[in-house]
């Protein structure tokens, strides 16, 4: 076990964890942070992603010993009260089926957003490629990254 | 109904032990758009709403949420009668109580349709006891009074709000009958009302059965028999001991389960159990193929429906067309693993977690730990998916089993390694489908089932095109596998659809018919039949009215050149659904770049969300179709995660068009049926854009073969 200080949400956090431990196990279990989920801890299906210095990035491959100089954004810390751009359009367009996965799509949409303000219709898959949901709600996903994108 | 018994409440958090519902399911209550301020007291009014003394009105939501949105759509329901403004209503997820609820399942597509009368029932007699309340108030006839948006109006127009009359009315008796709305009258069942638990999600809000934490529990990781039929001989767990917080690591049957004080800690001490596994006997896809082929051509087993005489049509026929179609075992792949909560250490059993059919896991549980019913508390989550993998409970005992040997509060999670090894899958099944055709017509038709483990059941053998040919005979064969097998999203019908939908279009080729004239014209055959038979359940009219709507809004037949159509419909769970796929060619490769979807489910509870349904399904249909597959090599399954197992993703759905018969009928299914159709009208456009017909799931393997 090893002490490491993490930037999570803008603010520091030090947390006890054997090195090899994945970002996605030390933000669900030891700071009780349950918004990124987990998938497939492989970096295949995206439920885990999190903001890593503003990009996309799987919490489920990223060990605790690379952590320290990540700043890390999660979907709680997306925004004060679930109202970034992102957050309101989900709501619009009533995306979310399950849900499980939704948290993991709207931080790659929003780093997506973050790098390319108007994203086509093609950019909008691509980057979306990485974050699987079951229950195909991909087409609302789509739409409500438009809306977002307008209102930003 | 005793009602006297179930309260008194008072508080928001001091209900969840008086409702007998477990202490799980007393979650903060929904935050929506507009914060709701709490009452000082509620008033429980019957077993399906509280109502506080501000006006702020508890549903309870009785049945599990898996995705198919019942938290909004059956609490709409109850809000319609009980005439209240629903940006007053929070919602709650009922825990199990089968005193209250009838069957609290998610499964069949039948929560909508089981509870329709319920529901509006349950808002009906609360609104009944605010009138009450205030007829005994202002002394007058409650048949003088009525109700606006949470106010009762007395006959010289005065006003009481529920908030006011809460108290009284829930001391008053429920009334035994009372009359519902007119569809007419509905204001909410109709119009667009968005998921309940919509901001929560999109906060990342703590929902799922995975988010579970208690104060003195442990995470659980299970090592179970990599092979299908293996047993455990010996484990060596020294290694695994010396891992970071493991606190015990147990055996219980041909399993190992490590407890540790995080998930990760758990899963990587597992990795370093040294297990010793026996078996022999395991079993192999290509032996499975074999037998099944086999199979389709059994004859033990009694036709499941026999309707003239098939042989003799064959015989006297022109040309009998016959053709196999296969298909795969598939895991089900909920995003959210397997997990559950289990604290069997103290006088109640507290199980918490995502279960499609709590009741069914209460009773199992009891006689794993031998406890009477009663010790047992269910509660369940919001669940990331079902697909029907959270019907089996396997993971829900384990966790009960764990907690009691090991003496401490449980959190089991499957890895996804677990989730997709340890299933229940979609048992492989292949279909022989036979046709014979004279003097332009189809005079017999045979459909063989050879599955694994179970065959098709209830009504199946009575769909389409049941009555619609004269010699008709449906037949079924299964193999005994130790590969646990179970339902799966619209269960046999999800490859049925497919098979025999295809056939339908290569039979249309056959007598030069259009697809959809050929099936508008088997329905009307079919008429008769429906009416004199009540096994046929599927309507033809309501078949012919989605067909000629997909027709229209898919402008089938006046496409530009370079789009393929196929066609396909298909009735299941209730509902009457068509589709058309449009396929376009891109550099040689055929691409589906729209459905067109046509859906009879009577009255449309929540358009928006009906949609929804409508759409995840068919992409559900679309994926699996096209890539699902999953082969077994001496009892193994071929992929344990999604780098071996592809599921359709964001740049591979379509577009889809949805449109809703306008229907005054009583609703039925909408979480599976517009599944099953997806698949043929697929194939049939595929076929149209590239002249060869596939047989066999998935897809993707058989356009490479094809070429």
């Amino acid at each position: 076990m090893a002490s490491y200080t993490l930037s999570i949400n803008n603010q520091k956090k030090t947390v006890e964890a054997d090195p090899d431990t994945p970002l996605l196990w030390v933000l669900r279990d030891e700071l009780n942070l349950k918004g990124t989920k987990y998938g497939c801890g492989i970096g295949q299906c995206g439920a885990c992603t999190v903001l890593a210095d503003g990009n996309a990035s799987r919490s489920c491959s990223i060990q605790m010993k690379d952590a320290e100089d990540l700043k890390i954004t999660t979907i709680e810390g997306l925004s004060d009260n679930g109202t970034h751009p992102l957050q309101n359009a989900w709501i619009k367009h009533d995306v979310p089926q399950c849900g499980y996965c939704q948290a993991g799509q709207i931080m790659s949409a929003a780093a997506l957003l973050k790098r390319n303000a108007s994203p086509s219709d093609e950019e909008i898959q691509e980057a979306m490629h990485g974050n699987i949901c079951r229950c195909g709600t991909y087409l609302r996903i789509r739409a409500a990254i438009k809306t977002a994108a307008k209102n930003a | 109904m005793k009602r006297r018994t179930f309260f008194k409440v008072t508080g928001a958090t001091g209900g969840g032990l008086i409702l007998g519902i477990g202490l799980a399911q007393c979650a903060e209550p929904e935050v929506r758009r507009k914060v709701l301020e709490m009452p000082e007291t509620w008033h429980e009014i019957n077993t399906y709403l509280k109502i506080g003394n501000n006006g702020v009105v508890t549903i309870y939501s009785p049945n599990p949420e898996i995705g198919q949105n019942v938290k909004t759509s059956m609490p709409m329901i109850v809000a319609e009668e009980l005439d209240v403004d629903w940006e007053n209503v929070i919602v709650e997820q009922a825990g199990l109580n089968t005193e209250w609820f009838s069957r609290q399942v998610a499964g069949g597509s039948q929560s909508i349709r089981k509870e329709w009368f319920s529901l509006r029932e349950g808002g009906a007699k609360a609104r009944q006891m605010l009138i009450n309340a205030a007829a005994l108030q202002w002394q007058v006839g409650a048949a003088n009074c009525t109700t606006e948006n949470g106010y009762v109006i007395g006959p010289d127009k005065q006003k009481l709000s529920y908030g006011e009359l809460a108290d009284e009315a829930s001391k008053l008796e429920i009334p035994e009958k009372v009359e519902l709305k007119s569809n007419s009258a509905f204001t909410k069942i109709g119009k667009n009302h968005k998921n309940v638990d919509g901001l929560k999600i999109a906060t990342g809000q703590p929902l799922f059965g995975i988010d579970t934490h208690r104060e003195g529990m442990v995470y659980v990781s299970v090592m179970r028999p990599p092979a299908f039929g293996q047993k455990l001989e010996s484990f060596d767990d020294k290694e695994a001991r010396e891992v970071n917080g493991v606190v015990d690591i147990i055996q219980f049957g041909d399993k190992i389960a490590v407890l540790a004080t995080s998930n990760w800690q758990a899963m990587k001490a597992k990795k370093l159990l040294k297990p010793k596994w026996s078996g022999n006997g395991l079993e192999n896809t290509a032996d499975h193929d074999q037998i099944l082929m086999g199979l389709l051509d059994a004859r033990e087993n009694e036709p499941f429906r026999k309707d003239g005489d098939v042989d003799q049509a064959f015989a006297e026929a022109e040309e009998v067309l016959t053709r196999v179609y296969e298909s795969p075992f598939l895991p089900h792949n909920c995003l959210e693993p397997m997990n559950f909560f289990a604290d069997a250490t103290g006088d109640k059993v507290e199980l918490h977690g995502p279960i499609q059919t709590p009741a069914w896991c209460r009773s199992r549980v009891a006689k794993i730990l031998d406890r009477p019913e009663e010790d047992i508390e269910v509660s369940m989550t919001r669940m990331g998916g079902g697909f029907g993998r959270r019907l089996y409970g396997d993971f829900s005992d384990e966790a009960a089993e764990i907690s009691s040997i090991a003496k401490r509060p449980v959190q089991l999670l499957f890895t996804r390694e677990d989730d997709m090894t340890a299933g229940t899958y979609r048992p492989a099944i292949k279909y022989k489908i036979e046709a014979s055709l004279k003097d332009g017509a189809i005079t017999a038709y045979r459909l063989s089932e050879a599955s694994i483990n179970s065959n098709m059941y209830g009504l199946i053998p009575n769909f389409f095109p049941a009555g619609a040919i004269p010699n008709l005979e449906v037949r079924g064969h299964k193999y005994d596998s130790n590969i646990t097998t179970g339902a799966w999203r619209a269960p046999y019908t999800n490859f049925l659809a497919y098979a025999e939908q295809s056939f339908f279009d290569e039979l249309a080729d056959r007598l030069q018919k259009d697809p959809i004239d050929l099936r508008i014209e088997l329905l009307e055959q079919a008429k008769p039949a429906a009416e004199a038979d009540e096994k046929i359940e599927y309507s033809p009219e309501r078949m012919q009215g989605v067909l000629k709507l997909v027709a229209e809004k898919s402008e089938y037949g006046t496409k530009a050149s370079d789009v393929y159509q196929g066609v396909s419909a298909y009735y299941s769970h209730n509902t009457h659904v068509a589709e058309i796929a449009d396929v376009v060619v891109e550099n040689g490769t055929p691409r589906v770049v729209k459905v067109t979807c046509a859906v009879d489910c009577g009255i449309l509870v929540n358009p928006i969300a009906a949609k929804n349904q409508v759409e995840g399904g068919i992409i559900d249909g679309i994926g699996h179709a096209m890539y699902g597959e999953l082969n077994f090599d001496n009892g193994k399954p071929s992929a344990d995660n999604f780098n071996r197992y592809r599921l359709i993703r964001n740049m591979e759905a379509p577009e889809i068009d949805v449109h809703f018969v306008d229907s005054k009928l009583d609703p039925t299914g909408l979480g599976e049926p517009s599944l099953p159709p997806a698949g043929g009208a697929v194939a049939n456009a595929l076929y149209r854009a590239t002249g060869k017909r596939i047989y066999k799931q998935p897809f993707v393997k058989e356009l490479e073969v094809l070429g």
